[in-house]
This record gives structure tokens, C-alpha cells and sequence, in this order.
């Protein structure tokens, strides 16, 4: 091609690509504190932020890594409530606290195996297919099982994973209210995990492959199909986490928990840079788009913008972030 | 009984699949020994390729059977016909594009390194080994980290044989190596391949080009729709005589 003629704008996209998520975010603290200085920037509020995300975290981190197989997964809100409801049931009948934690991440898990089973060997013409019916199906469980009402009363051992709270007396003094939310740590040290099995190991590498050829993964030895029963299995598996932070935050099982949740986390994966077509996408991305969302929605409730503005404004983000990819694809590649 | 290296490495005895009510290959037989190149022609839809996957572990045969080195063999996936060291260059190249050169070559087999009870992905030592294997082959690129997606036809060429050639494979199958590349491209894929046959590998070519054929091969069989056609020693036949039996025609 050629370079010469090249305008500037394209040779910035290869660092837009890489960096622009990172000025975006940039951009939004600067433009937050300076139209909210006294409120935005206080422990308070930046706490506050990282615990509505923490739970929806968890799903984005799930469907991440189902979308760098080029799959979908529409079912981690469904997924969610199921867990929820069948933690809620596990403690009402008076099962101690250190079991209870277990049935949550183990209910998601079965769910996310039966959506991978089915798009594997039901031969589902697309996992959107498998995922849309299970959408349907595990939030119907869920109402079943529980008889569609809310439940609540867990123990306080099992609501500390959400609600906990480590208190910083140690670096403010004696009766300081600085506090970091245990959910953001436990959100770190998973993110950190998936980091690391995503990019240190095989089967890290091998997701990848099959995302960007499925084909030259099978060629390559690859049990395709046993990658994607084990990445839909995870993805289960962190929307039961998921379950596990939303319970101690809200201390009740609830019908609409995770309502909508799924457009929620493909919305940050897709922000985060990932591309939905399979193959490229970052952990680290990830967390930044669902903090994105976060802090969107952090600043418009503080300047009392309606929620209407926040729906135009997510729409708007994917859509840019879309068009990137799209530009990254047709400069950065030879045809 | 032991395997001598003037003995057939790999044969196909009788070799049947179908797919569905379609037969794509009817009892068809092949050898191959060390060091010898042969060139696999016929016309579109004559199964060469399904031939040749099923060679790979691709595909399972229908009927028949598979010999390496004098031993019936069952594959159930290319790893375990890698395993035996039968490496296959796809048409289609099958190449992660979205993943680094050194990636592809080492994709399913990664060089690791452990920690406790761990493996993790040893990065530097497969970059080192990629760049190694890429000098040896002669292989211009400007990096080893470089996404495929960023090559030309003729670099993506030579990594998939790159990819083939990495842990000293005794077979190497390639099906149109260079159907999609630049005249100057291709006399570098013809290189390659008498380079293997030097090292005592068993190649087997497919291609319609009978520039490419008459340049390396040793033996030439042919394929008409899904048998075994004609065969012959390269010096004791002819180019027109070649192209009559990819039209089905024997003089």
C-alpha cells in the first residue's frame, strides 16, 4: 500500500487501538471530576462504582472469553438468577454457610456445560441458538424453583463476599470510614486468573486459535469441541460468582436478577475492544469496559441525567468502538 | 519384523470414504518411501485431497487401511498421525491468522515450562525456536511476532511448511502448495520441498501445475474420481501423457 499517502488519522489507529481505551477512560475521570469536583473523586463514590460493577464483571469476564471463540452467550443473566435463586434455597433450608457458597459457582457451571454440550454435540447451528433457548430455560427454572417470589435471610459469612468491607484504619488512623469493598478484590484476583489462563497457558492459546480458525485448530490436534464445552462451562461458572457477589450486595434472590445483564456484559466486552467476530479481544480490555459502563452510569445518576441519556450514550460507545475494529480491519490487514 | 529405510514408510491400502451417498474415494492404494517425492495429480472432485486428509488423521476412512512403517495405524485426530511425524501443508493453509507466526508453528504443541504442578507457556523459548527454524528454511519475515494475517500469500506459504517441517516430521503431505502464490514465490515452495527430500522426508505434492510435478517429483500417480487412475516413475512418462490421465484418458 501506500504508506505516503496515508492520512494521519490512520496511522494513529494502531495506537487508538491499543491505547484509546485507556484515553477514553482518561478522558471521563477528567471530564467527571471537573463537572462533579466535590462528589466524584471521593472514596465514597469511587467505591462505589467498583461495587455496582463487580458482579456484572463477572458475566463480561464469561462472555469474553465465549466471544474470542467467536460464540455468543446470551444466557449468563438466566444463569445468574438460577444460581441466585438455588444459593437462596440452599440457605433457607439451613445448609451452613460453607456449602451454601459452593452451590452458586456449582449451579452455573452445570448450566454453562449443558449450553456448551448442546452447541457442541446437538450440532446447534450457532451458539446464539443453544444460548437464546437456555435464556429462556434457566430463568424458568429459577421461577420454578423458587415459586417467582424473592427469598432472602443468608448468613452473614456468605453476604461479606459482597458486602465485605476492609476497613483502612491503618492508613487513615482510629475510626477512619476509608474502606476497600471486598468484591473488588475477589474481581481482581479472578480477573488475574483468567489473565493468566488465557494468555500463560495451552488451552489460553488454543481458545484463541479457534476463534480466529477453528479449522487450523482442528488441524492443528485441537479437541475443538472439548475447548468449547470447557470456555462455555467457565463462563457458567462466573456468572455463578456473579450470583455469589450479588447476593451478599442485595441479601435476597430475586425474579429480575440479571435481567438483561447478558446485553450488559457483551456491551463491555465489545467496548473493551474485543472483536466479535473471535480471536482478539484482552482481559484487560474487558475490565475496562465494563468500568467504562460503570463510570457512565456513575456520572449521569450524579448530574441527575435520565437513564434514557445513559441508553443513547452505551448504544453510541459500541458503535464507535465497533467502527475502530472495523478500520483496524480494513488498514491493518493484507487481503 | 524392522523397518528398513528402503521399505515403504507410509501406505494406503484399499482406502474407501464416503460422504453421506457420496463416495469421494473407492479403494485406493498409495505408497510412499523415505526420501521420495510423489506427485498426486487429477481433476477436481478426483480425491486427492480427502486422500490426503485421511493420510492426516482429518478423516476417518470409511474402509481400508493405513501402514506406517510396516504397522497398521488408526488415527483418530492429526495429533496422533503428528505424532508418528506425518505432517500436512492445507490448501487452505490453515493458519490462525489473528495469531503470531510462531503461534501458528507451534499451535498444539507449545513449548512449556513448569511451575509446581503448573505448565506455562514458555514465550521466550518459542520465539528463539521459531526464529531458528525460520533461518534454517530461509524464510524472510520481519518478525517472528508478526499476525499472519499481516503476510503475503507466499510468507503464509512458508509458514504453514514452517509449521510442517518444526519437529522433524518422516512425511510431509502438501496439497497445492503453490496454487496461490507469485511466479517468484513459487520456485522458493520447490526449493523447500527438495530441501526435505535431501533431509530423507517423504513428501507427497498435490498439484495441478506440471511445472511444479516435473520440477520435483519422483513418481507421479494419478486419481480419477476417487481411484486409482495411472502411475508411473516421473522419467518414464511425459507431461501430455500426465494430462491425459487427469482427463481420464490412457493412450
Amino acid at each position: 500500500m501506500e504508506n505516503k499517502e496515508d492520512t494521519l488519522f490512520i496511522r494513529l489507529i494502531p495506537y487508538i487501538d491499543r491505547y484509546g481505551i485507556l484515553l477514553l477512560i482518561a478522558i471521563m475521570l477528567l471530564i467527571l471530576h471537573l463537572l462533579q469536583p466535590d462528589v466524584f473523586f471521593s472514596w465514597r463514590n469511587i467505591t462505589n462504582i467498583f461495587k455496582q460493577i463487580s458482579w456484572q464483571s463477572m458475566l463480561a469476564l464469561g462472555v469474553f472469553m465465549v466471544i474470542v471463540t467467536a460464540g455468543i452467550d446470551l444466557s449468563v443473566g438466566s444463569i445468574l438468577m438460577l444460581s441466585l435463586m438455588a444459593l437462596a434455597i440452599a440457605s433457607r433450608a439451613g445448609l451452613p454457610w460453607q456449602i451454601v457458597i459452593f452451590v452458586a459457582p456449582a449451579v452455573g457451571m452445570v448450566c454453562g456445560m449443558i449450553n456448551g454440550l448442546g452447541i457442541t454435540i446437538l450440532r446447534m447451528p450457532h451458539p446464539f441458538i443453544m444460548t437464546l433457548g437456555t435464556l429462556y430455560i434457566f430463568r424458568g427454572v429459577g421461577n420454578l424453583i423458587s415459586g417467582g417470589v424473592p427469598i432472602g435471610g443468608f448468613a452473614d459469612q456468605l453476604r461479606s463476599i459482597g458486602s465485605g468491607k476492609i476497613r483502612l484504619e491503618w492508613l487513615y488512623g482510629e475510626g477512619a470510614t476509608q474502606y476497600i469493598p471486598s468484591s473488588l478484590i475477589i474481581i481482581i484476583i479472578i480477573f488475574f486468573i483468567f489473565w493468566i489462563f488465557l494468555n500463560q497457558t495451552k488451552i489460553g492459546k488454543w481458545i484463541y486459535a479457534i476463534g480466529g480458525n477453528p479449522e487450523a485448530a482442528r488441524a492443528a490436534g485441537i479437541n475443538v469441541n472439548r475447548i468449547l464445552i470447557l470456555v462455555y462451562t467457565l463462563c457458567g461458572f462466573l456468572s455463578g460468582i456473579g450470583a455469589l457477589i450479588l447476593a451478599g450486595r442485595t441479601g435476597s434472590a430475586y425474579p429480575n436478577a440479571g435481567l438483561q445483564s447478558e446485553l450488559d456484559a457483551i456491551a463491555a466486552v465489545i467496548i473493551g475492544g474485543a472483536s466479535f467476530f473471535g480471536g482478539r479481544g484482552t482481559v484487560l480490555g474487558v475490565f475496562a469496559g465494563v468500568f467504562i459502563m460503570g463510570l457512565l452510569r456513575n456520572g449521569l445518576n450524579l448530574m441527575n441525567v435520565s437513564v434514557f441519556w445513559q441508553q443513547v450514550l452505551i448504544g453510541s460507545i459500541i458503535i464507535l468502538a465497533v467502527y475502530i475494529d472495523v478500520l483496524r480491519r480494513q488498514f491493518g490487514t493484507r487481503k | 519384523m524392522t523397518f528398513n529405510s528402503s521399505d515403504i514408510i507410509l501406505e494406503a491400502r484399499g482406502v474407501s470414504k464416503y460422504f453421506g451417498t457420496i463416495t469421494a474415494l473407492e479403494n485406493t492404494n498409495l505408497n510412499l518411501r523415505p526420501g521420495e517425492v510423489l506427485g498426486v495429480v487429477g481433476d477436481n472432485g478426483a480425491g486427492k485431497s480427502t486422500l490426503m486428509k485421511v493420510l492426516s488423521g482429518l478423516f476417518k476412512q470409511s474402509a481400508g487401511s493405513i501402514f506406517f512403517e510396516g504397522k497398521k495405524v488408526e488415527f483418530s485426530s492429526p495429533r496422533d498421525s503428528q505424532n508418528l511425524g506425518i505432517e500436512m501443508v492445507y490448501q487452505d493453509l490453515a493458519l490462525a491468522e489473528n495469531l503470531p507466526i510462531g503461534d501458528n508453528i507451534f499451535l498444539g504443541r507449545e513449548p512449556t515450562r513448569n511451575f509446581g504442578p503448573f505448565k506455562f507457556l514458555d514465550h521466550k523459548k518459542r520465539k528463539q525456536l521459531t526464529e531458528e527454524h525460520l533461518s534454517r528454511l530461509k524464510i524472510n519475515v520481519k518478525s517472528a511476532d508478526q499476525r499472519v494475517e499481516e503476510l503475503s500469500g507466499g510468507q503464509r506459504q512458508a509458514v504453514a511448511i514452517a509449521r510442517a517441517t518444526a519437529f522433524d516430521a518422516k512425511i510431509v503431505i502438501m496439497d497445492e502448495p503453490t496454487a496461490a502464490l507469485a511466479v517468484k514465490e513459487v520456485g522458493k515452495v520447490l526449493d523447500l520441498i527438495k530441501g526435505l527430500k535431501d533431509l530423507g522426508v517423504g513428501v507427497i505434492v498435490i498439484s495441478h501445475r506440471m511445472d511444479d510435478i516435473f520440477t520435483v517429483s519422483d513418481r507421479v500417480m494419478a486419481l480419477f474420481q476417487g481411484t486409482n487412475f495411472a502411475e508411473s516413475q516421473l522419467r518414464q512418462t511425459s507431461r501430455d501423457e500426465v494430462i491425459g490421465w487427469i482427463m481420464g484418458k490412457k493412450i
